[in-house]
């Protein structure tokens, strides 16, 4: 059956392709990992300039997901108000965009909050850490094709996800930290109920270790796929596990401290290409999985010290700044999150301006993925660990 | 380095090229640069050895609104531990900076969404378009006087 | 069951269709039972419970309920693709797991077809579903579709050597390329089973056609044709309704049949491993056949709950590096065994 181009797409568009830079060769093809695929994290299209199997291009499409959050919070009357639509951004782990908003302000308006909601809101950090990283360990063995560890992942990421809607009502988009305070104070069983938690869930690393960490076929999959050197990883804004797992010791929470996070031991943990050169796949998901660790000594640690206080005495009646902006990062599970915000004396934010890590961290991709196979650029796009919503915003 | 000594040090090495400066009484003090040199005063402050700002933390399009747009580019030192902040106006009209991403690669996809955004373009950078709006959209959204266009390929765009 | 038939109906003709059809009466039960029962137990496994409600008891009718919703879906064929190959592929690929089903032997009354090159017949005729795939692939007009069917091709005709050559180890030891006469040489106790004879070298050998034959079937650690996470659905990916059901009940049969190739080459088929007791007659025959093959099923549905998947060229380099030559190894192994044991 004779089927020619132009019957099944008139207006065939030629073959140069933007973002590529020059004309396709006749040996390759250009295949589209469209907005909807199993592996791609959300609405991500990339597309992939192939030669056979090995990978002579990716060219990333994001704004599937725009939901223009910087024009919104130029229209509200009330910088409070931010606050849901910046959970939307990482929607895995939205207490940590809060966290980095709400500091941001504070450092514009000069409150200073009580102790007690300074360790709530570390408490709070660390859980979004924890239930983050499930996500993207489980979801990067669903992409190596691992089935089983994600839904271990998802069963542990439940018993957090009952302490905090037991603490602001909200399971996944929380509304919890306001600028000056916090929506709710805890519940009594608060401590003992988190205390379970990191006893219970030491555990579970162990046995997600067994089951896929140290797993000859994982290794094989994710070892030596993806090396992003530690000065290239600088050069490209990378943070978060993307730039630790390249061999830089890099973590905000002990490089440019915020909040109290200067009161608890913990360690960085960083990729020593254990299993192939430094800076692999590999290196990136274990450091992941050491952060879990770490984040569960730092929320025991909290816990023991958590003082007493009133968490709403902070909270401005009104919240009018002097003009004038100011820039702040956090360590979020995804890299460092910055807010940019900008002030003209009134009531309503003039600019807010936020540094995704996830569209950084996404930029070094095609850096990472020339010349390898079709199979690893799914290996890689995983290990970066990307929130579509963080992403386009 | 604090911020009164970088100041002097640009002045000394660029001279006219540094237009302003906001020290004290800021959270974060800036300098405002030319557009036109920009390049080469980060180049000069990423290589220099009493600088060394390797990594760009942020780079940003204001709209400064009275017909002005502004780039402000916030840079830190992984290894001298400093900070730093550049801008750089340019008017709305004829919005044209040097780009900077030959410096700093994660300059690459920040450029191309401030020239989404606000239609600020970046002279030099090796593939400007459009990243968060669709490829043929019209219009440059985050500018404070953007009108939303009434369709889009033919469909109603307010509703 | 052939002269039994036949004295009954006293038409050939009749008779061998019947003979064809008997083991469908197998095959379509055991996927309705197996999709079910793999959806148990990788729920199991996965710390959750699996279908519940549909039916009552566990959510027994579960495929039943899933078979009549793909029915009444609407026959959807894209409008680019080659229809006729398109249409015809589900059915090459089911002949090509049905066919090698004739020369398996249920009982030690019942075999398809009584031929004396079964092993040969089996190996070569299930080739035929590297075809189908193909045409499934192709004829998608869908670059995906196009990569699963390029690598499943690879895959299948690369591990065929591997499965060729650890089957080749047995009939080494047994002189016969016939099923039949296989199981009827081990039966007795457990120990007269092959996978015990000539000790280790037949047991590697069935440990390589173990894993070889995971990969004829596309089946994890090896299912980069449908590596879902990957290319969507692989080959599958534009077949919807039952177009697909016929896909995954061949994907099923083709399962059960290395299974069965497996049990009756290394683990005495139909006979009891008590030896006299249990055996004889042909329920019992067809009870200890269909419970063997069924374990071996459990365990090809447990390791793709467990292990990851190998990249293509990883997989490729598992074939040919290191089971060919191993097979090859075991080959020369048996041969002096049993040159020595001649002398």
């Amino acid at each position: 059956m004779e089927v020619t181009l132009t019957d099944v797409e008139p207006g065939r568009r030629p073959a140069t392709i933007p973002g590529l830079g020059r004309p396709l060769r006749a040996e390759e093809m250009v295949i589209s990992m469209g907005p909807q695929h199993p592996s791609t994290h959300g609405v991500l299209r990339l597309e992939l300039v192939v030669d056979g199997e090995i990978v002579v291009d990716v060219i990333p499409h994001i704004g599937y997901l725009h939901r223009c959050f910087e024009k919104h919070c130029e229209h509200m009357t009330n910088y409070q108000q931010v606050i849901p639509y910046a959970d939307r951004m990482d929607y895995v782990a939205a207490m940590s965009n809060e966290f980095g908003y709400v500091i941001a302000m504070e450092k514009m308006l000069k409150i200073q909050v009580p102790e007690r909601v300074e360790y709530i809101r570390v408490i709070m950090a660390e859980f979004s850490r924890i239930i983050s990283h499930l996500i993207a360990i489980g979801t990067y063995g669903l992409d190596i094709g691992a089935f089983t560890p994600f839904l271990y992942c998802m069963r542990d990421r439940e018993h957090v996800l009952d302490i905090i809607e037991e603490t602001c009502g909200a399971r996944l988009l929380y509304n919890y930290m306001w600028i000056g305070g916090l929506s709710h104070d805890v519940k009594p069983s608060f401590q003992k109920q988190v205390r379970e938690f990191c006893t219970y869930f030491r555990p579970k690393i162990k046995e997600l270790n067994d089951l896929l960490s140290y797993n000859k076929i994982f290794i094989e999959r994710t070892a030596n796929v993806g090396v992003l050197p530690g000065d290239v990883a600088i050069n490209y804004g990378a943070s978060g596990p993307v730039l630790r797992g390249s061999g830089v010791n890099w973590d905000l929470r002990k490089n440019d401290p915020y909040s109290i996070y200067d009161r608890f031991t913990f360690e960085i943990p960083v990729g020593k290409g254990l299993k192939g050169k430094v800076g692999d796949c590999w290196d990136r998901y274990m450091v992941r999985v050491h952060e879990m660790e770490q984040s569960t000594n730092i929320i025991e640690q909290a816990v023991d010290q958590l003082p007493e206080g009133d968490v709403q005495s902070a909270i401005p009646k009104r919240i009018r700044p002097e003009a004038g902006e100011v820039y702040v990062r956090t360590e979020t599970p995804k890299g460092d999150l910055g807010y940019y915000i900008v002030s003209d004396g009134t009531a309503s934010p003039f600019r807010i301006k936020v540094r995704p890590p996830c569209f950084i961290n996404l930029s070094a991709l095609p850096a990472m993925c020339r010349g390898a196979m079709i199979a690893d650029v799914v290996a890689v796009l995983g290990s970066i660990d990307i929130v579509l919503g963080e992403v386009d915003r | 380095m604090i911020a009164q000594e970088l100041h002097d040090l640009l002045k000394t090495t660029f001279g006219e090229a540094i237009l302003e400066a906001k020290i004290d009484g800021v959270l974060d003090p800036f300098v405002t640069v030319a557009p036109g040199r920009i390049a080469e005063i980060a180049r000069f402050l990423r290589d220099d050895d009493r600088t060394l700002f390797d990594s760009l933390m942020c780079l940003s399009g204001v709209d400064l609104t009275k017909g002005n747009l502004a780039v402000v580019y916030h840079l830190h030192s992984t290894k001298r531990n400093h900070k730093f902040v550049l801008k750089a106006v340019v008017p709305a009209a004829d919005p044209h900076v040097q780009s900077v991403a030959s410096v700093w690669k994660m300059a690459d996809w920040n450029e191309r969404e401030a020239y989404d955004m606000y239609g600020i373009i970046f002279d030099g950078h090796p593939d400007l378009r459009r990243i968060l709006m669709p490829d043929d959209w019209e219009g440059f959204p985050l500018r404070k006087d953007y009108q939303v266009p009434e369709f889009y390929n033919g469909m109603k765009v307010p509703y | 069951m052939k002269t039994f038939l036949l004295e009954l109906l006293k038409n050939e003709v009749l008779v061998y269709t019947l003979m064809a059809i008997v083991p469908l009466l197998w095959v379509i039960p055991f996927a309705l039972f197996a999709v079910w029962w793999e959806r148990k137990i990788s729920a199991h496994m996965q710390d959750r419970l699996g279908p519940m409600f549909t039916g009552g008891w566990h959510g027994w009718s579960q495929t039943i309920a899933d078979i009549m919703k793909l029915i009444q879906k609407e026959d959807i064929i894209p409008t680019a693709a080659d229809k006729k190959l398109f249409m015809l592929a589900p059915y090459v690929v089911f002949t090509g797991s049905y066919a090698a089903y004739a020369a398996i032997p249920f009982a030690a009354s019942y075999i398809g077809s009584e031929i004396n090159i079964g092993l040969f017949y089996i190996i070569s005729i299930s080739s035929l579903v590297v075809v189908g795939l193909l045409m499934a692939g192709w004829a998608s007009n869908n670059k995906w579709s196009l990569f699963g069917a390029l690598r499943s091709a690879a895959q299948i005709v690369s591990y065929e050597v591997p499965v060729a050559l650890s089957i080749l180890a047995v009939v080494m030891v047994v002189g016969t390329f016939d099923l039949q006469e296989i199981n009827h040489l081990q039966t007795g106790p457990i120990w007269n089973w092959l996978v015990f004879q000539k000790f280790p070298l037949l047991l590697f050998a069935c440990l390589i056609y173990i894993i070889a034959s995971l990969a004829e079937v596309n089946r994890t650690p090896f299912d980069l044709p449908e590596a879902e996470s990957e290319l969507v659905g692989g080959y599958h990916t534009e077949y919807g309704g039952m177009r697909f059901a016929l896909l995954f009940l061949s994907e099923y049969a083709n399962m059960f049949a290395v299974s069965a190739i497996a049990v009756s080459l290394f683990f005495g088929g139909w006979n009891s491993p008590f030896g006299d007791f249990l055996s004889g007659h042909w329920a019992l025959d067809l009870f200890w056949f269909l419970g063997k093959g069924m374990t071996l099923i459990f365990v090809q549905m447990w390791l793709r709950w467990t292990l990851p998947r190998l990249r293509v060229d990883q997989l490729m380099y598992v074939g040919w590096k290191v089971l060919v030559p191993f097979s090859f190894a075991i080959i020369l192994g048996i041969g002096v065994w049993v040159l020595a044991a001649g002398q």
